[in-house]
C-alpha cells in the first residue's frame, strides 16, 4: 500500500513537471535548440540571444570563418556604453529567401527595446548544413582598428559662470537667439507633422526645444506637441538642427493654422567632439524600402557613446517637406566609419530632391 | 398780546436731549494733508473730545489704531513707504469718516537700468535697447521728470553722453550697435547715482565665406580663409561651419567649429567631386575637384 503511494506520487510529480515544461513552451525551444532544419538553425540561435545565452548562441554558428566568440558577443550585446548595451531582442520574425541542399538564405527581422525605444534591424543570414544539423553563417564583424596614435583635441568649451541677481535690470545674460528657418505641416497617414530646420544664429550654444499647436479655425488649440527627441536639442553657434513634431491622430483639415515656439536656454557646451557624415546615399534596403545610408566618423579623441542622425529632405523648391531620425546602436570609436541607416517614406522619396544630415550624440562623462 | 410763558424745567432738559443726540451722530471732524512725501512722518488730527479708531489704508500696508479726539495721531513714515492713494477712516460711536490722502514719491535716490540685449550683432539699427527708471529709496517709481544722463563707452572710441527726460519716471532710448565686436559700457547717471551696464557687441553674419583645397594622397584638406562679417569681425571660435563633399561615393557633410579664424576639414575623394562650404544660412564658395575651380 505505502510503495503503491509513493509510486503515485512521483508519477504525479513527473507529471506535473512535463505539464509545465509543455506550458512554458518547452517543446518549441527545444525544436529551437535541435537546429534540424534552416529556421530551426536560427530560431534557436534568436532564443539563445533572446535569453542573452551567449555561449549557447555560438556553439549555434558555423565556424569556419573563423569567428571569435568575443567578437561575436561585442556586436550583439554591444561595448563602450553602447545604445546596444542598453538593449534586449524583444522579437524576431524570419523569412526564407532561398534554399537548396545544403545551404540556406533566410531573412530575420530584430525587433530590439532599447533605451529610447523600440529598433528593428533587418539581417540576412546564411545558414549551412553541417552533417545532421543546420549551423548559421555569422559573418565576422569588421570592427574597425585604429593604430596607436597621439590625437590632440584643443576643443573649445563655453562655461556659464556666476550667479543671476533678483535686482531688476541686472540679469545681464540673455537667452541664445535662435530662428526657425523653415516650418512645413504635412499629413501622414495617421497623423499630422510638423517639420523644419532651427538655427542658432547666435555666439553662445543653445539647449534648444521646439514646441507647436495646431489650432483650429476658431483660433482654439487641436493639439499641442514638442519635437521631443526628433532635433538635435544642443545646438553650437550658426548650427542647423532639424526638428520633427508628430501629432498622432490628428488630421490636416482639421488645421487652420499652426504656432510654433523655440524655447533656447543658454548652456555650457563643448565643440568636441565633430562627427563627419561620409558616403551619404539614397537607396533600397533588403525590405525593398528607401534607405539614406552612410557611415559616421568620430573625429575627436573620445569615444561617442550613443549618436542619433538626423535627415531632413527637401523637395525641388527647397522645402523641408520630411525628417527621418535613427538611432545608431554602435558606440563610435575614435577615427573608425560607422555605418547608419535612416528609412524614408516612399511619398517622400519619389517626391525628394536633396537631403542634410545632422548628428546628435551622447558621451558619458568620463571618470 | 399774549403774554410771555416762562419755560418749565422739563423743557429745557428735551432741548439738551436732543442736542447731544444730534451731535454724537455726526461724523467726526477729520483734518488729514492732502499730500505726503513717501517715507514722511505726519500727523491725522479730528475734532472734538472722546476716542475713536483709526484706521490707514494703502497700496500695500493697512493700519488701525486707538486714537483721542482732539489730539495729533501720529503717522510714522514707515506706515507711508508706499507711494499711492491712501485712505484715512476715523470711526467713533457707530459711525465713520473718511478722506483720501495722496502719498507721492519721495526723490529720486536710485535707478534700476536696463540695457538689452546682452549680446547683440554689429551695425545692427536700433539694436541697442537702454531703459532706465528712477526710484526713490523705498523704491516707488518717481513719476516727476527729471534727466538721466547716459554715458556711452564703445571699446575703443571716445565715450559720448546723452541725456534723456523721465516721462512718467522713464528714461529710454534706443541706438545702433557699433561697427566693431567688443564691449559696449552704459552708465545711467541720475544725480549722484550711476549705475553701469555693459553688453557685448558680437560679429554678424559671415561674409564672403571662402575656402581652399589641398589634396595629400586619397584625400583632400579643406581650410577657410579667416572668416569675418561683412565690417571685418572675426567670427568667434567655436562658430559652426559645414563642409559638403559629393563625389562617386555620395555625399559626404561635417560641421566643424572654428579654430583661430579658421575651419579645417578633411574628405577622401573618390573622383571628381562637388565641395561646398556654409555657415549657417551664409553660403560659401564651391569647387569642383578634378575639374574646374
Amino acid at each position: 500500500m505505502k510503495r503503491g503511494l509513493a509510486i503515485l506520487i512521483v508519477v504525479l510529480t513527473a507529471a506535473l513537471l512535463a505539464a509545465g515544461w509543455l506550458q512554458a513552451g518547452g517543446l518549441k525551444i527545444q525544436a529551437e535548440r535541435s537546429g534540424r532544419t534552416p529556421d530551426e538553425a536560427v530560431r534557436a540561435l534568436m532564443a539563445s540571444i533572446q535569453a542573452r545565452d551567449w555561449d549557447r548562441a555560438y556553439r549555434g554558428l558555423d565556424h569556419s570563418n573563423d569567428l571569435q566568440q568575443a567578437d561575436f558577443v561585442r556586436e550583439i550585446a554591444g561595448a563602450d556604453g553602447s545604445l546596444r548595451t542598453y538593449s534586449n531582442l524583444q522579437s524576431f520574425d524570419i523569412w526564407p529567401v532561398h534554399a537548396s541542399a545544403g545551404q540556406a538564405m533566410l531573412r530575420v527581422r530584430l525587433n530590439w527595446s532599447s533605451a529610447v525605444g523600440s529598433l528593428a534591424e533587418v539581417r540576412d543570414l546564411q545558414v549551412v548544413r553541417s552533417g545532421d544539423a543546420w549551423k548559421v553563417v555569422w559573418p565576422r564583424p569588421n570592427f574597425a582598428k585604429v593604430p596607436l596614435h597621439v590625437l590632440p583635441v584643443n576643443y573649445l568649451r563655453w562655461d556659464v559662470v556666476g550667479r543671476r541677481s533678483d535686482d531688476w535690470g541686472t540679469a545681464t545674460v540673455d537667452s541664445p537667439q535662435v530662428r526657425i528657418l523653415s516650418m512645413n505641416a504635412v499629413e501622414r497617414p495617421d497623423s499630422v507633422v510638423v517639420v523644419g530646420e532651427v538655427e542658432n544664429e547666435d555666439t553662445v550654444p543653445a539647449y534648444l526645444n521646439i514646441s507647436a499647436a495646431l489650432l483650429k479655425s476658431d483660433g482654439s488649440v487641436l493639439a499641442q506637441q514638442d519635437s521631443f527627441d526628433a532635433i538635435s536639442h544642443s545646438l553650437l553657434p550658426k548650427q542647423v538642427s532639424p526638428y520633427r513634431i508628430d501629432f498622432p491622430g490628428a488630421r490636416l483639415s482639421q488645421v487652420k493654422s499652426v504656432r510654433i515656439d523655440a524655447h533656447p536656454l543658454l548652456i555650457p557646451a563643448s565643440a568636441d567632439p565633430v562627427i563627419s557624415v561620409e558616403n551619404q546615399s539614397v537607396s533600397k534596403d533588403a525590405l525593398g524600402r528607401s534607405i539614406l545610408k552612410g557611415s559616421l566618423v568620430n573625429q575627436s579623441g573620445q569615444i561617442v557613446n550613443i549618436a542619433q542622425v538626423l535627415a531632413v529632405f527637401y523637395d525641388t523648391s527647397g522645402k523641408a517637406i520630411w525628417v527621418s531620425d535613427g538611432y545608431v546602436d554602435q558606440a563610435l570609436q575614435p577615427q573608425a566609419p560607422v555605418p547608419f541607416a535612416v528609412d524614408i517614406p516612399a511619398d517622400v522619396a519619389n517626391r525628394m530632391h536633396d537631403y542634410h544630415v545632422a548628428v546628435n550624440h551622447y558621451t558619458a562623462p568620463s571618470a | 398780546m399774549m403774554p410771555l410763558r416762562t419755560p418749565q424745567w422739563w423743557s429745557y432738559g428735551l432741548f439738551l436731549a436732543t442736542l447731544s443726540t444730534f451731535l454724537s451722530a455726526q461724523e467726526p471732524a477729520l483734518r488729514v494733508p492732502a499730500t505726503v512725501s513717501a517715507g514722511s512722518p505726519f500727523a491725522i488730527s479730528v475734532r472734538g473730545q472722546g476716542r475713536g479708531t483709526l484706521y490707514l489704508l494703502g497700496p500695500s500696508r493697512a493700519l488701525r489704531r486707538e486714537i483721542e479726539f482732539g489730539k495729533d495721531a501720529s503717522i510714522s513714515g514707515d506706515d507711508v513707504s508706499s507711494s499711492g492713494i491712501y485712505q484715512v477712516v476715523v470711526c467713533a460711536g457707530g459711525s465713520c469718516a473718511t478722506k483720501n490722502l495722496e502719498v507721492r514719491p519721495a526723490p529720486a535716490k536710485r535707478l534700476g537700468f536696463l540695457l538689452h540685449p546682452s549680446r547683440v550683432p554689429v551695425s545692427t539699427r536700433n539694436a541697442v535697447n537702454a531703459t532706465a527708471i528712477a526710484f526713490d529709496q523705498h523704491s516707488n517709481v518717481v513719476l516727476a521728470p527729471a534727466d538721466v544722463t547716459f554715458r556711452i563707452s564703445p571699446a575703443g572710441e571716445k565715450p559720448i553722453e546723452k541725456t534723456v527726460p523721465t516721462v512718467l519716471g522713464i528714461a529710454s532710448f534706443q541706438m545702433d550697435s557699433r561697427a566693431s565686436q567688443g564691449t559696449l559700457e552704459v552708465n545711467a547717471k541720475l544725480d549722484d547715482t550711476t549705475e553701469p551696464r555693459v553688453i557685448q557687441q558680437v560679429a554678424s553674419e559671415a561674409c564672403g565665406l571662402r575656402m581652399t583645397a589641398v589634396p595629400a594622397g586619397t584625400t583632400i584638406t579643406l581650410q577657410t580663409d579667416p572668416i569675418r562679417d561683412c565690417k571685418g569681425n572675426p567670427l568667434p571660435d567655436g562658430t559652426i561651419v559645414s563642409f559638403t563633399k559629393i563625389d562617386g561615393a555620395g555625399k559626404s557633410t561635417v560641421d566643424t567649429p572654428i579654430k583661430k579664424d579658421r575651419a579645417v576639414a578633411q574628405f577622401s575623394v573618390s573622383g571628381p567631386a562637388r565641395i561646398s562650404v556654409a555657415c549657417g544660412v551664409v553660403v560659401g564658395n564651391e569647387i569642383a575637384w578634378g575639374g574646374r575651380q
